[in-house]
């Protein structure tokens, strides 16, 4: 085995005013499936593109595949395969052009491109639409075309950025088994980026990551016993005065999130029928739960990943939106 | 990692970066704009229009005003080796927008991260889109017949070179416009104000005889004079006209009384096309 995938140490990105990423430090294993989860604007598409000698690192230094992201950045480029958020195809030409496109560009040897073309295509169940143009393709299909165009020169990383957002949920979870069954073919490391939680499941490590910093990065078991405590979400007549009690007569630390009077607590199932007796306000529902990721994103950021989309300064997200599309290169 | 081959799944290695590779990368974005050129008749139709009513309909229309002046040569005639080059003038900057319908779509990422050279990248689009361009003028070059042009070999070959140095002086300006404009309307509106002055003052309307001072430099300045007025010479010197005639529809351009040969004015937007050609490498190296 060779060194580790991606390894990433003090990295710090600015734009103009705006700081997208806040020294970050991280180490990838080759073959490991790494998730990087957070609100958009966080600072995971400008930490990918960093990796992806797509921008420079403002400070700090980044290592993929065993290549410096800025001094050999043509190394770096023909040991990663990329799918960006926004479709990169040409939807004028036909499934097959694209791939073939994509094979002359990186200089595959000649000999190799139609055999590894029919495979790339098989996978993801695309070889019998080759000759279709990309117009024609589903949202799902094209997500699908990207990922066996990333995947034909051989990469040793495959960065994939929210593969599947703007899809439905189906087609998410066939997106998946598609990443799944590549895993095992290809012993590919897989870095990806996502604000959905329930995918961060598939990852064998996640970073959690909020405001261009790292504030947890563990494996999603490991970060979910972290916290250990059940969660409890209620509705209720009156917000304050529930936060209130529950404050004052057990010692608990609520929030709202999502509209709903949120906490943590040991055992929560023998915890309810205590609340009960003796609530100064009405309870319309309440809802305990074993702590899943998004609430681990809380207790570490003290807001949901839905909230924290909200809120988020736009600026942000501007800043990490100008090398979306239309970056100039 | 140990296992190259992993269940049947063959592995394919890159090789480094070469003259080769880059030749390829090349090749490939420019067959791209054929591709896309050729799948798309519209376009090679609606290209075509413009540059037909210039000829048929405006060239017939204002013979009758013109009849005096061009002292017996059809109208169209002497307009043809204009409407030859504003042909190439539309079609180039026309391709060129592609690298903006590129970004727009998203294509140009997938290009700008492959592990070739941006001048790789930008070569091709140019090429790519003179030949479209340069293919446009044959379709043009083929209509000389209706005209009364004749089809001699070293007439027809003489305009088809004269259009390759053209088409890729003006792709590569388009292109140099295109690393700058972001937005597909923006470079529209952009290039149609630069295009339009650039026709214009070509003389490919009308002659070079007693202009007013301040035409005559503006004409001198315009890059698309050092097309057509070859052109033009060409055409005439394979048509039988009076040379008092073809002295005044066809006087040739002078640098300060300097009869500039028609060699030297292909290298002069050859030269021009090289340069902008450097500048759009540049500014699409810039990080």
């Amino acid at each position: 085995m060779e060194g580790p995938a991606v390894s990433v140490t003090g990295l710090v990105k600015r734009f103009g005013e705006v700081q997208a990423v806040r020294g970050i430090d991280l180490t990838v294993d080759a073959g490991e499936t790494f998730g990087f989860l957070g609100p958009n604007g966080a600072g995971k598409s400008t930490t990918i593109n960093v990796l992806c000698t797509l921008i420079r690192p403002t400070a700090g230094s980044a290592q993929v595949a065993g290549y410096d992201v800025v001094t050999e950045r043509d190394e770096v480029r023909r040991n990663i395969g990329l799918v960006f958020q926004d479709t990169t195809l040409d939807a004028y030409l036909t499934a097959e052009r694209n791939l073939q496109l994509h094979a002359e560009l990186y200089g595959m040897p000649r000999g190799a491109i139609d055999n590894r073309l029919r495979q790339v295509l098989d996978m993801v169940g695309l070889w019998d639409r080759r000759a279709s143009k990309v117009s024609t393709f589903s949202g799902g299909m094209k997500r699908r075309l990207e990922i066996a165009r990333g995947l034909l020169h051989s990469p040793r990383v495959l960065f994939l950025d929210e593969p599947t957002i703007g899809l439905d949920p189906q087609t998410r979870s066939s997106i998946w088994s598609y990443i799944d069954e590549l895993r095992q073919a290809e012993r590919i490391t897989i870095f990806m980026t996502t604000h959905y939680m329930d995918e961060a499941e598939y990852c064998d490590r996640i970073a959690i990551i909020d405001q261009g910093k790292i504030i947890a990065l563990d494996t999603p078991q490991a970060l979910k016993a972290s916290i250990g405590e059940d969660r409890v979400r209620m509705n209720v007549d009156d917000d304050e005065v529930a936060i209130a009690a529950l404050r004052d007569q057990f010692g608990i630390r609520a929030t709202i999130a999502e509209g709903a009077v949120t906490f943590a607590v040991e055992e929560g199932e023998q915890f309810i029928p205590k609340l009960f007796a003796d609530f100064p306000t009405g309870i319309r529902s309440v809802n305990v739960s074993r702590p899943s990721l998004d609430d681990v994103f809380m207790s570490y950021t003290g807001t949901t990943i839905r909230d924290a989309e909200t809120n988020e300064s736009d600026q942000l997200r501007a800043g990490a939106t100008i090398f979306g599309r239309g970056g100039r290169r | 990692m140990s296992a190259v081959t992993v269940s049947g799944l063959a592995r394919v290695r890159v090789p480094p970066r070469s003259a080769a590779s880059e030749l390829r990368a090349i090749k490939i974005v420019w067959q791209r704009e054929l591709i896309r050129y050729f799948s798309d008749r519209v376009r090679i139709a609606t290209s075509l229009l413009q540059p037909v009513l210039f000829l048929f309909v405006l060239g017939t229309g204002l013979s009758k005003l013109a009849s005096a002046g061009t002292g017996g040569l059809n109208l169209r005639t002497f307009l043809y080796p204009g409407i030859l080059s504003m042909t190439v003038l539309f079609t180039a900057i026309f391709s060129a927008a592609s690298v903006v319908w590129d970004r727009e779509f998203g294509f140009l990422r997938e290009m700008l991260v492959a592990p070739v050279r941006r001048s790789s990248i930008v070569i091709g689009k140019c090429l790519g889109g003179a030949t479209v361009a340069t293919t446009q003028g044959v379709l043009m070059i083929a209509m000389a017949g209706l005209v009364g042009v004749p089809y001699a070999p070293s007439l027809v070959l003489a305009v088809f070179g004269l259009q390759i140095v053209l088409s890729f002086m003006l792709t590569a300006f388009g292109l140099v416009v295109a690393a700058r404009v972001k937005q597909m309307q923006s470079f529209m509106a952009l290039t149609q104000m630069l295009v339009m002055p650039l026709f214009f003052l070509s003389e490919a309307m009308f002659p070079l005889t007693g202009l007013p001072t301040w035409l005559t430099v503006l004409n001198r300045i315009d890059p698309l004079t050092y097309a057509v007025d070859p052109m033009r010479r060409i055409v005439f010197d394979h048509l039988d006209i009076e040379p008092a005639v073809r002295a005044r529809l066809d006087p040739g351009v002078t640098w300060g009384g300097w009869h500039v040969p028609p060699l030297v004015e292909a290298c002069v937007v050859l030269a021009l096309g090289l340069l902008l050609l450097g500048v759009a490498i540049a500014e699409f190296s810039r990080d």
